[in-house]
């Protein structure tokens, strides 16, 4: 079953298409990662999926309709998205920051309530921000920013998260921790989740269902352990790589080669 | 007070609305103290009795009356109509130095008016207002296509740039007619250093209620402001729908700058500095800095012009002096304070 699916999508800028012909299922409860070069339009992708970007042809449906003629409001309460780049206004609490997801739904007439209280709280903790609540978003470390991020998008509530890149220039291990966090939300919460990635090892680790785009359009989605192989990263990425098996936890990652590798493979 | 009515409330007791009556007796208290000071001393009993029962008969209740009542009444309108109009600007622009004058507002308005008296000889002031306002909008309008052209479009940063181009250009225009026209610059110089002394107060009849509607409406759009400065993606995802938001702030911050150039001349830094002042007691939410905001520079903009009153009897220096006067080194302090 997929809430989130994408039909026959082309998709760009002005007078580019960077998408062309693009289906893609989000399997519900599981974590759906994008993976592909620079410029392969897994951004576009994720943008036209959460109905920032309307697409040229096709149609994306969110539970079985068009989800760029549905009221943007009701999408918002069933699909939260995380872009790239977000900007945190200059003073801005972390509680405040996060507190931000409930307010365009709220009117003169539906003020601040305490579904609105426990869920801001509630997306702190699972967060781990619960600490640094009452500072300013510019006075914390990358990845304490990163984490104040998610919690907004979790602070929506919403069934299907959308992140772009959220483990960009952050040290590895709180890319772990991040990664960690945002699995757990699938596989314990039953959310689903589409996310966009750099790091090859840490997408082949943690998704359930991995797509691997080039040129705007999707090679090969599967299990990890079914596509990621080393002929895949060569073809996709023109990238030299080993593909091994970790023993400790059996998941896949991936060795580039060295040039010293090439030359003493070239010489013999 | 309510303690959920805002999520800090239970950290910053004065973010709620908690900080509302105590700015409106300040400004109640600025509001009877502008009417009862002056060339002729008025007891504060006597202004009170000329509000609530006015007696045509008693002189003092005329002076109040017929003087001194428009000119408060203009400076709260004023003061909190640039204010929020600044804090409005600075939230959509993510530029802390962002003012009603940064886009080209208050020159293009006042650039307007003095076309129109110099070229076109209109002199009636009961079209100010309305060529204020289509000078405001089409100095948005200009602003807003040249940072379009510029590569990467109308970012906060090209629209900044442009706005002060424009700006500057136009003021320009403005010197030179007050060069070659000598009735223009007569009739306009007092006008275009901001001033509440000697205006028409049937011009408020004219603006005070789209003024009105801008003020609420501006006050009503602020709990957005906030997610459309974290940038476009992160507003639409969470269903604002960031053209229309954009527009009908624009559409806010022109009649609300417009309006008050039309009224008293180009007041400047108000719009500037009391958003920043707000924001040292009710953080960097722009839902609290809008509201807050409006009811401090309505009472900001009173007791200066308290003091344009009485600094040195029996003249009066312009409003707009004495704002650059408080302003500009207030706003060094707060600039200073922010990069410490």
């Amino acid at each position: 079953m997929s809430r989130l699916e994408a039909l026959q999508i082309h998709a760009g800028y002005a007078e580019t298409t960077i998408l062309k012909s693009v289906d893609l299922t989000t399997p519900d409860g599981q974590v759906t990662i994008l993976i592909g070069p620079n410029g392969c339009g897994k951004s576009t992708l994720l943008k036209t999926m959460a109905r920032i970007l309307p697409p040229s042809r096709g149609h994306v449906l969110l539970d079985g309709k068009d989800i760029h003629t549905l009221n943007t409001k009701s999408v918002a309460a069933r699909l939260g998205l995380l872009p790239q780049g977000p900007i945190a206004p200059e003073g801005l609490t972390v509680r405040e920051l996060v507190a931000q997801v409930r307010y365009p739904h709220q009117s003169l007439l539906r003020q601040w309530t305490q579904a609105d209280e426990d869920a801001v709280n509630g997306a702190m903790a699972t967060a781990g921000i619960t600490d640094f609540a009452d500072r300013s978003v510019d006075t914390l470390s990358g990845g304490q920013r990163q984490r104040c991020w998610v919690a907004m998008v979790l602070a929506q509530e919403t069934e299907l998260i959308l992140l772009d890149e959220p483990t960009t220039f952050l040290d590895h291990k709180v890319q772990v921790d991040l990664m960690n966090l945002l699995t757990g939300l699938a596989h314990e919460r039953g959310r689903t989740l589409v996310i966009v990635l750099h790091e090859l090892s840490l997408a082949a680790a943690y998704a359930d269902h991995l797509v691997m785009m080039k040129d705007g359009q999707i090679v090969a989605a599967g299990a990890p352990d079914d596509i990621f192989t080393a002929e895949r990263l060569k073809h996709v990425f023109d990238l030299d790589a080993s593909v091994l098996r970790d023993p400790a936890t059996g998941r896949l990652v991936c060795v580039p080669f060295t040039a010293r590798h090439r030359v003493s493979e070239a010489a013999q | 007070m309510n303690q959920v009515a805002t999520p800090a409330a239970t950290q910053h007791p004065v973010r709620a609305w908690s900080g509302v009556p105590v700015l409106l007796a300040v400004l109640a208290g600025a509001f009877l103290l502008h009417i009862a000071v002056g060339a002729k001393q008025l007891p504060i009993g006597t202004v009170f009795e000329a509000l609530v029962s006015f007696d045509e008969t008693v002189f003092d209740h005329v002076i109040v009356q017929n003087l001194r009542l428009p000119r408060a009444v203009l400076a709260i309108v004023v003061g909190a109509c640039l204010s929020l109009a600044g804090a409005l600007m600075q939230g959509v622009t993510r530029n802390p130095l962002a003012d009603p004058g940064l886009l080209g507002l208050t020159t293009g308005a006042a650039f307007a008016v003095v076309i129109a008296h110099s070229v076109f000889g209109f002199t009636s002031m009961a079209f100010t207002p309305w060529i204020a306002m289509s000078g405001a909008l089409g100095a948005a309008v200009i602003v807003f296509f040249i940072s379009r052209m510029v590569p990467g479009g109308a970012t906060p940063l090209s629209m900044t740039l442009a706005g002060a181009a424009v700006s500057a250009f136009l003021g320009t225009i403005i010197s030179v007619i007050h060069l070659l026209n000598q009735d223009t610059f007569e009739n306009l110089r007092v006008w275009l250093t901001g001033t509440l002394a000697g205006r028409d107060i049937t011009l408020l009849w004219y603006v005070g209620p789209w003024m009105l509607i801008a003020l609420i409406g501006g006050i009503l759009l602020a709990p957005r402001v906030t997610v459309l400065a974290m940038g476009d993606e992160v507003a639409q995802g969470l269903g604002v729908k960031t053209g229309m938001l954009k527009a009908q702030l624009l559409a806010v911050v022109v009649v609300l700058s417009a309006g008050s150039v039309a009224l008293a001349g180009p007041l400047g830094f108000i719009g500037l500095v009391i958003p920043h002042v707000v924001r040292l007691y009710v953080g960097s939410d722009y839902r609290w800095i809008v509201p807050y905001a409006a009811l401090t520079g309505a009472a900001y903009l009173v007791s200066v012009d308290i003091v344009a009153r009485v600094a040195i009897p029996p003249r009066e220096i312009s409003t707009g002096i004495i704002t650059a006067l408080i302003g500009a080194p207030l706003f060094v302090h707060l600039v200073r304070r922010r990069t410490r």
